[in-house]
């Protein structure tokens, strides 16, 4: 178990954002994530893979609480952010999620402008103080969301004129505009084409530096490509989890190996 | 297999695609049935509606139409104002009685200026008029007591007899047993045309004008009841609207799904079902009995259609919010808006024209809506006046268009069958504006995401 505190930060020593420990989640009587421990590390990406069911994504939305919209769905165990248990009674779900952003399968923009897309997070946390800060954010945004140059001629053109890629990359610029530490990406790139996936793996490769990235994708391709460190899943056991090259070339478990191979999923 | 018979190319095809195999030929054949089955069903609905609209149409628009007598009267003074002091308490002691003389004067003087020979006692001649014509000369002294003394011309309507024979409805065979019209009088007003004193004109005082007794279809008119609708669907909107919103968005996006709230939803499913004059019993023992509220009052009306459009707001509201994509709240949810930011920002807004519409809907629904208003006793009374603010709309006594339907459609005199038909031209242009204002705010808000 690594030890929460923060540790000096070295070049080889990474920190960890995320602890998980003993998380259990039930869907009404459906035991879909058996006892995962898992530690996330600080500014790096780490990627879920696994068979579809397997429960990556759900244990993903139990990063932000997500999962409480779901009447049916339960959450036991642990989980940490810098130490912080985010099931406390204390934790307002609404205030996490700010800290933690999250990118899903499908783009969702706001069927609104582009540029009230990017600034309606700032809006509602009151991170501008005049007009011009929000601009500021806006471009901020758009600009490590790798998208400014195509939109910034159209900003209050609709969000859902764009096309995937480009909706895509708006909603991860939405995502950061918040300032959040971790960013959370359910399968982002599964409605994108193979283009539009090269560039918004560029830009995970990007967001590296500033946000820790959980990514869970059905490519181990792209796993391989964007990530550092990997967590294998099946059945909703957390069955390996290690620096990614270790992961695809001398796995442990019979079952990632399998996986990884091709010969279940 | 498939791949392996075009591949090799070497297996002919068993039957030619020039000719239909029988299961072919039985599933075309099942299918041009169906579609000739469907045609029918449409041309029988649509002949029905053709059949409808044309009924209404024939029936109703003589409803807009009057026959009116046009001529000079002299106000007389001798008769109206003896002392000559002009004192509006003394001319108010006059009744309509003590005008009849100068309607006969006139119709003598009219004869005599256009030539026309007739043997009739100018008795005879003043009952062509409708019945109100005396109070008519009244009103118009009452208000104008300076020009008592002139001769002035009126537009007087001729009575519903009269009326019916303008319209073809009355004949000289069907009234043999007429007490109320001779064919002598028909004669004269034959004559009457000829020379242009009377004429058929449109008739706005049937739009605007007020309910008249069964004596007189002829000055009857469907406007105040059109105000008291008015009045109601104010209250509805009023309530209805914000209370059905405001239930809906709890239900649909923050109630927890459990059986309590699975039995208020059932129950507000069966409530729209619930037919509208139960909810009229509820508001007569609610409303009037309990809470003591005037009866026949718009207010109790607009109350007992809000309890009625309630699950129609309800129901098509929430339609409209679980139609809104999923994807949309975990947007708002994912960058931090709580909840409730979700839903106001972003839900809502998308779910807009869909409440629009199923508001609207409700409305007109309402709008139609008779059975509980005869329970209120917003049937049968005769508003004679214009309210005049809006707190006597609501409080006064008033019908409801559909009501004063219902109200003239049931009184003996086949004047009033007409104006049934009329007032059920109108309700239907409020209905179909209303429909189409609900098309066209879908089409006009209606966003994709």
């Amino acid at each position: 178990m690594y030890d929460t505190e923060k540790l000096a930060t070295d070049v080889n020593q990474t920190e960890t954002k995320i602890s998980a420990r003993n998380v259990q989640v039930y869907y009404g009587d459906t035991h879909a994530i058996k006892d995962v421990n898992v530690d996330i590390d600080a500014k790096a990406v780490t990627a879920f893979i696994g068979p579809s069911g397997c429960g990556k994504s759900t244990f993903l939305r139990c990063i932000n609480r997500m999962n409480d919209t779901i009447d049916v769905c339960r959450v036991e165990g642990d989980i940490k952010i810098d130490g912080e248990d985010i099931y406390d009674k204390r934790v307002d779900p609404v205030q996490l999620r700010a800290k933690v952003g999250m990118v899903f399968q499908k783009p969702n923009p706001f069927p609104k402008s582009i540029y009230d897309n990017i600034a309606y997070g700032p809006r509602i946390h009151g991170l501008a103080k005049n007009k011009a800060d929000l601009d500021e954010i806006v471009e901020k945004s758009l600009r490590r969301g790798a998208i400014w140059n195509e939109v910034k001629d159209r900003l209050h053109a609709p969000g859902t004129g764009l096309s995937g890629g480009q909706q895509q990359r708006l909603c991860i610029a939405r995502a950061v505009a918040t300032e959040p530490e971790v960013l959370l990406m359910d399968e982002p790139c599964s409605a994108l084409d193979p283009i539009a996936t090269a560039q918004v793996e560029e830009l995970i490769d990007e967001l590296r530096d500033q946000y820790s990235v959980v990514i869970v994708t059905h490519s181990m391709q792209q796993a391989a490509r964007v990530s550092q460190k990997t967590a294998f899943f099946h059945l909703g056991n957390l069955v390996e989890y290690g620096d990614t090259s270790q992961i695809f070339t001398t796995p442990q478990d019979e079952r990632t190996e399998s996986y990884i191979t091709g010969r279940i999923g | 297999m498939t791949d392996a018979t075009q591949n090799t190319g070497a297996v002919a095809p068993k039957s030619s695609l020039h000719t239909l195999d029988a299961r072919t030929k039985r599933r075309n054949a099942a299918e041009s049935r169906f579609k000739f089955y469907g045609m029918v069903a449409i041309g029988i609905g649509l002949l029905m509606l053709v059949t409808l609209l044309t009924t209404i149409l024939s029936k109703g628009t003589g409803a807009f139409t009057q026959t009116f007598v046009t001529m000079e009267v002299e106000l007389l003074e001798t008769k109206l104002d003896k002392t000559g002091a002009r004192d509006l308490e003394k001319i108010k002691k006059v009744t309509t009685f003590g005008y009849a003389p100068l309607i006969k004067t006139a119709f003598e003087k009219t004869v005599e200026a256009h030539g026309i020979e007739t043997d009739l006692k100018s008795k005879a001649m003043a009952k062509i008029l409708s019945k109100s014509a005396a109070s008519q000369l009244r009103n118009y002294v009452i208000a104008n007591p300076d020009q008592i003394g002139q001769t002035i011309e009126f537009r007087f309507l001729a009575n519903s007899r009269v009326d019916g024979y303008m319209k073809g409805r009355v004949t000289r065979d069907s009234i043999a047993n007429d007490k109320n019209i001779t064919p002598a009088q028909l004669d004269f007003v034959d004559q009457l045309i000829a020379v242009g004193a009377l004429k058929k004109t449109f008739n706005i005082d049937f739009i605007i004008g007020a309910d008249a007794s069964d004596q007189r279809p002829e000055a009857a008119g469907i406007g105040v009841a059109m105000m008291g609708s008015l009045f109601m669907m104010l209250v509805v909107l009023a309530l209805a609207l914000p209370i059905g919103v405001a239930a809906s968005i709890y239900l649909e996006e923050f109630a927890p799904k459990n059986w309590i709230t699975d039995i208020i939803e059932v129950n507000i499913s069966n409530l729209a079902a619930v037919p509208s004059i139960v909810f009229g019993i509820l508001g007569l023992a609610v409303f009037i009995n309990y809470m003591h509220l005037p009866q026949s009052a718009p207010l109790v009306g607009g109350l007992v259609l809000t309890l009625m459009t309630l699950p129609t707001i309800i129901i098509s509201t929430r339609a409209a919010l679980k139609a809104v994509p999923p994807s949309i709240r975990d947007a708002a949810l994912g960058v931090g808006a709580s909840k409730m930011q979700a839903v106001f920002h972003h839900v809502l807004p998308l779910a807009a024209p869909g409440i629009l519409t199923g508001t609207i809907i409700g409305l007109a629904q309402a709008l139609g809506e008779t059975a509980p208003l005869l329970l209120i006793g917003m049937i049968g009374f005769i508003a004679s006046n214009m309210p005049e603010t809006v707190g006597e709309g609501l409080l006064s006594p008033n019908s409801a268009m559909p009501a004063q339907i219902y109200e003239w459609a049931k009184r003996a005199d086949p004047a009033f069958y007409e104006r049934a038909w009329g007032g059920i031209i109108i309700l239907l242009i409020f209905l179909i504006s209303m429909n189409t204002l609900a098309v066209l705010l879908r089409r006009r808000f209606e966003r994709r995401w």
